[in-house]
């Protein structure tokens, strides 16, 4: 069983499994953080980004003033942004037979695997990850093809250049693999692959292993995965939580007794504490609002902002915002508040239980009734002449490079009144503001990660005991910028199994055993005997029949008559075809019962000789010699067939067969 | 040998009040528990008397499942759990929690309230009762001594090629082939175009929530297309709360309202609203949907009552309606009908009957009965006659029976014993039978069980059990006249043997032995004549075959 990673990111994996010759990829997700190096796509002209100087190395040899352009101090692409693949030359995925998706953050990889690859398989998912994974794909394509952009700037990758830019561009690593945004119609095709699942539904592969999603706690409809045969057991944990949020619980108990764990998707924030997060956001949108500023949250569509909205659904009328606007900036806003209403039976019991009543189970329905939150798909349109300041703005890209939001750090970056709050932890925001510096408008990063934490998961792998664990190697040491805290990695026994991108893993397992089913008729004719008290054995001679990776016993057929012809003594010179094994002999011949038998059978003139190991017989009439020891009978005789038979068949007696 | 048990206690040979006990595995579960909407008396209910006579039932029964809200399948679910008394797990789908437990109260209502009956169940008997339920999603596989999978109920029912021991199907409309669905649809919208053309008035009676919200949806669309100005009401303070239900549950209904949900939502209507009870006497041409649907009791039979003495108005029955009924009277032709307190009524109005109920025809029933390839087949909830006819036919390709109330058909199963072999011989196993197998030439392979173990191959079996083994030898001596050298006479052994024994491994060894397979020959010549041979041949038990065979072939001599 081999594991081969595609990806080095810890919450956005990409692995394959081999396991009983199916070969399964586990996510496919896209590594975004690379957009940070690109400048940011305006939706409307805007004079600093197309006044922004461009960059030439300092000696001037080198010239990629069109490429490149300079603000406060980095350099950045000016081209459409591009994602950071998951590796693709380190197999074949053409041979890949299923991709297991975990949540919707974890699959907009997936165009870019199922499509011009070869792939033929079927890709897995839960109702919810699926519709709301395509709004969030969706999105991305709406946002890149919105704003055009014909050039694309490529001689910065020449690695002779790239080593002489300034960092970070310097350091990004296999640049040349990096690829622009999918187009709709490739978001189609591969969506077109998905077949749903269910939490716990066991779906056959081949025959061969069975897979199982489990309700992971993180998003709506987010899983973890079993891989499991009738004997070995993996499970594929990736983006879970224990915290009471929207979906459904995590399902713990069906990870134990794995024989591997595949730990992705802890959280990106170990430090921060959710609650604590989600109280500082609040009261930072309400001093800002407060002082007649406006608040821009950068978030992605789905996810943590159906749980921002419920918290603020309890928070205006105490902290008196009753009238203050609140916008929901999406081309899937509408599409994205409406799903999250229908998927009741993969929401948390407390929300299950209102659509009984019948209610909607989030309370931004409601906040939409009294038109306190209003949603539009983008900044034209209706929006530019209902808007109205100070109002607070829940819009994406949260990387701050395409989208909306890129307009309204734009136009409110100016202001000192004016509040950045940051929720998304996926991207590092002194990263994403690069561009826009010099900022006056003030910033709050209060990253809102619910996926397990260290303390978590050391408790989760006590509790469910896997005999191996493998994780990203990031989780095997402390983060860069905390080295002292040794809190904040895995410590287990054995050590966990770090892999990076391009690691193959061979996992420690050995498989002794397999399922096989033995047909009525063959089980009925088994004669068990007691070997052992407790014990039975019982011998079998079947035919074994494989098909689909399943495997059947059944009862040998029974020769088909002899046809009485003239053929019939050739039948007999013939040599035995069906070579029926006999089976092993254990046990001894005891030499006082033997011989009695022997005389019950009239041979009489035995001469018993004693030696090192046993006894010789030598049976004088027959000319025979019957060497009997504890571990062996050795029968020496002329050629005298039916002879020879009975004393076989004597000895037989006292022997067991196996 | 396994047994499956199956006794209807409702429904059998008869339609209404489903509820059918299967005995699996050592497993008592009970499938629906609905009522019958023609009987006011003790046959409303199935006869759990059948289960036990006196005390609770939660200590015969494991669980209970309902397939689906109307209450011809989970009616009786409050009389059973809470006046027969039931504790255990009731099993269905979030929809039908959700919906079942309104239809129950309204149910209630129109008995308890407007009927005046006693010994009925209470508002707060299904709430306790719905308190047992828990909501399972389609594919869910319930952890326990048994699996389940509920099935889609709104999208097209599927099934797959289980090929289950027994398949239980219902057989409402075990005798009529439907026409398409669209043809029927037509149908519908044409009758009711003309009688209000002609100023009549169109009754529908429907159970609130079901085919009720496709007929609005059907008569919605068309009101749109032919500009119709014809009021249209939906006569239950339902309607509202229905509908909202249906979007909550859109992830269950049928492909093409989920994809357009958030664009425009299906439920809600523009041309049909709200029905108010003096609306009935209101003149010119309407419109109304009114619960509940078989015309025995509530508001449709009201509004019956008031418009059955006009032949311009018509009454469209768009499902099933069970013996004793008024719906069922009138589809049989009835046109006098005797009502409470000896008045009696003429009915003038048109009667349609329009299949639009849920229910598979004896083509879907077929057609899942192929699907599936059961081993037998069960059929309930069906009129015995209809029954038979559809009996019938699945006997010409499968095991059918159609037990009564009461009766229990037993099914016996042969199941595989599945086993854990060493994948060392499964291997070894496989690579010797080569990649496809051969019918003609089938190969055995031997084993040893262990009880409460697995099977493995007989020498690990021997470790393991930590027991010896034994070796079995035999040499036997074969006289021979050749007149050659001891070594040209092993030679003369050795190609007789190769073209003789075509599929064995035969070996000329250097130092003066034959050996065929694992068996070893060796030539000496006696003292007193150099031409008579002596042979030994040396096998083990394992080789007996083998062995004796060859001593009896070189006995016979070797060609010239």
């Amino acid at each position: 069983m081999k594991l081969y990673c595609l990806s080095g990111h810890p919450t956005l994996p990409c692995n394959v499994l081999k396991f009983k010759s199916t070969t399964i990829m586990l996510d496919c997700g896209l590594d975004t953080t690379s957009v940070l190096n690109f400048l940011p796509l305006p939706l409307v002209h805007s004079p600093r980004l197309s006044k922004l100087p461009g960059w030439i190395s300092k000696d001037g040899s080198i010239n990629l003033e069109k490429e490149l352009k300079e603000c406060a101090g980095r350099v950045f692409v000016d081209s459409q942004p591009e994602f950071c693949l998951p590796e693709r030359e380190l197999l074949d995925l053409s041979t890949i037979d299923v991709i297991l998706i975990s949540n919707y953050h974890c699959m907009m990889a997936l165009p870019y695997i199922t499509e011009h690859t070869g792939f033929t398989g079927t890709v897995y998912a839960t109702e919810p990850t699926l519709q709301i994974g395509r709004l969030l794909m969706e999105e991305l394509v709406n946002f890149m093809e919105r704003v055009p952009k014909a050039q694309s700037a490529t001689c910065w990758k020449n690695k002779e250049i790239q080593r002489m830019l300034p960092g970070p561009l310097k350091d990004a690593v296999d640049v040349w693999t990096w690829k622009r945004c999918y187009s709709m119609q490739e978001v189609n095709s591969a969506l077109s692959k998905v077949q749903l699942v269910g939490y716990s539904q066991k779906v056959e592969l081949f025959g061969a292993v069975q897979v199982s999603p489990l309700s992971s706690g993180y998003s709506l409809g987010s899983s973890n995965w079993i891989i499991q045969s009738h004997h070995e057991k993996v499970s594929y944990v990736s983006g879970s939580s224990l915290l009471t949020t929207h979906p459904q619980p995590m399902d713990q108990s069906s990870l134990k007794n794995s024989d591997v764990l595949i730990l992705t998707g802890l959280t990106q924030m170990p430090t921060a504490n959710p609650d604590g997060m989600l109280g500082e956001f609040c009261s930072n949108l309400a001093m800002t609002i407060r002082a007649g500023g406006n608040v821009l949250v950068p978030c992605y569509s789905s996810g943590v902002i159906y749980d921002l909205l419920e918290c603020l659904y309890q928070f205006i009328e105490s902290a008196n915002l009753g009238t203050t606007p609140f916008y929901f900036i999406s081309p899937v806003a509408n599409s994205s508040l409406e799903f999250s209403q229908i998927f009741a039976e993969w929401l948390c019991h407390n929300k299950q239980t209102k659509v009984y009543l019948p209610e909607p189970p989030f309370p931004h329905a409601e906040l939409i009734q009294t038109n306190k939150l209003k949603h539009y798909p983008s900044i034209h349109g209706d929006f530019s002449s209902e808007f109205r300041q100070p109002c607070v703005v829940f819009t994406g890209h949260p990387s701050l490079r395409f989208g909306d939001v890129v307009h309204f750090m734009e136009l409110w970056g100016k202001s000192s009144l004016n509040t950045v709050i940051f929720t998304e932890p996926d991207f590092s925001y002194l990263d994403a503001l690069a561009p826009y510096q010099p900022l006056a408008m003030k910033c709050v990063y209060c990253p809102i990660d619910t996926r397990l934490n260290f303390h978590q998961v050391s408790k989760l792998l006590k509790e469910v005991q896997p005999l191996h664990v493998v994780c990203p190697e990031q989780y095997t040491q402390p983060p860069l910028t905390q080295s002292h805290r040794s809190d904040l990695m895995l410590e287990l026994q054995p050590p966990p199994m770090p892999y990076r991108r391009c690691s193959v893993l061979n996992l420690p397992f050995r498989r002794r055993y397999e399922r096989v089913y033995i047909l009525p008729e063959l089980a009925n004719s088994l004669v068990p005997s007691e070997v052992k008290p407790g014990v039975s054995v019982a011998t079998v001679s079947a035919v074994l029949q494989s098909k689909d990776n399943k495997h059947t016993l059944q009862s040998v057929p029974k020769a088909p008559p002899v046809a009485p012809s003239k053929k019939r003594k050739r039948v007999m010179e013939e040599p035995p075809v069906t070579m029926a094994p006999k089976p092993l002999l254990s046990g001894a011949v005891p030499l006082e019962a033997f011989l009695a038998t022997l005389q019950k059978h009239g041979i009489t003139e035995v001469k018993v000789e004693e030696t090192a190991d046993g006894h010789i017989l030598h049976l004088q009439a027959e000319d025979t010699l019957i060497q009997l020891e504890e571990d062996g009978t050795h029968i020496v005789c002329d050629n005298n067939e039916p002879l020879r038979a009975t004393l076989r068949d004597l000895v037989l007696r006292f022997l067991q067969k196996l | 040998m396994p047994e499956i048990k199956v006794t209807p206690l409702g429904a059998g040979q008869d339609v209404g009040r489903s509820c059918i006990l299967v005995s699996i595995g050592g497993k008592n579960i009970m499938l629906d528990c609905g009522m019958h909407m023609g009987y006011n008396d003790d046959r409303r209910f199935p006869d759990f008397s059948y289960i036990t006579q006196n005390g609770r039932l939660t200590d015969f029964l494991d669980c209970v499942i309902i397939s689906h809200f109307h209450l011809d399948h989970c009616g009786a679910l409050p009389y059973m759990s809470e006046m027969v008394g039931y504790d255990g797990p009731i099993y269905m789908t979030h929809p039908t929690k959700a919906i079942c437990p309104i239809l129950l109260e309204d149910f209630r209502k129109i008995t308890v309230d407007k009927k005046g009956e006693t010994n009925f169940f209470t508002s707060q008997m299904i709430k306790d009762c719905m308190k047992k339920v828990i909501p399972l999603n389609l594919h869910q596989t319930v952890q326990g001594d048994y699996n389940m999978t509920p099935d889609r109920h709104l999208g097209a029912a599927w099934i797959d090629k289980c090929r289950p021991d027994i398949l239980i199907s219902e057989s409402t409309y075990a005798t009529t082939i439907r026409d398409s669905k669209r043809c029927r649809e037509r149908d519908f919208l044409k009758k009711v175009h003309e009688t209000i053309e002609r100023g009549g008035k169109v009754l529908i009676p429907v159970f609130a929530l079901g085919r009720a919200q496709e007929l609005c949806i059907l008569l919605e669309t068309f009101w749109e297309r032919m500009n119709l100005k014809a009021p249209i009401y939906f006569s239950t303070g339902l309607t509202e709360k229905a509908n909202h239900y249906y979007k909550l549950f859109i992830t269950w209904t049928n492909q093409k309202i989920r994809k357009t949900f958030v664009q425009r939502n299906m439920f809600e209507f523009k041309h049909i609203k709200a029905f108010d009870r003096s609306y009935a006497d209101n003149p010119g041409p309407m419109v109304v949907f009114a619960t509940p649907g078989m015309l025995h009791a509530g508001q449709s039979l009201q509004i019956f009552k008031k418009w059955a003495g006009n032949d311009k108005n018509m009454v469209i029955m768009p499902g099933y309606c069970v013996q004793g009924t008024i719906g069922h009277k009138i589809l049989n032709g009835q046109r006098k009908l005797e009502m409470e307190g000896r008045s009696t009524l003429d009915v003038k109005l048109q009667v349609e009957y329009m299949s639009f109920s849920a229910h598979a025809d004896a083509k879907g029933i077929m057609q899942l009965i192929r699907m599936a390839e059961p081993r037998n087949m069960l059929l309930v909830h069906g009129e015995a006659a209809k029954m038979e006819f559809l009996k019938g036919k699945i006997e010409q390709e499968f095991n059918c029976y159609m037990p009564a109330n009461g009766e229990t058909t037993a099914v016996t199963t042969n199941p595989s014993v599945p086993v854990d072999i060493s994948l060392n011989l499964l291997k070894r196993e496989m690579v010797l039978g080569g990649p496809l197998p051969d019918p003609k030439k089938p190969r055995t392979m031997h084993g040893t069980l262990i009880m409460k173990e697995n099977l493995v191959s007989s020498e690990q079996a021997l470790k393991e059990l930590g027991l010896n083994e034994h070796q079995l030898r035999f040499t036997c001596r074969v006289q021979l006249q050749d007149p050659h050298s001891d070594s040209d006479t092993l030679h003369r052994i050795y190609t007789h043997l190769k073209s003789v024994l075509k599929d064995y491994t035969i070996q000329h060894l250097p130092d003066g032995t034959v050996m065929v397979e694992s068996i070893v020959i060796k030539v000496s010549s006696s003292a007193e004549d150099a031409n008579a041979k002596v042979l030994l041949l040396s096998w083990s038990y394992q080789d007996e075959d083998l062995g004796s065979y060859l001593s009896s072939l070189l006995k016979k001599g070797l060609p010239t």
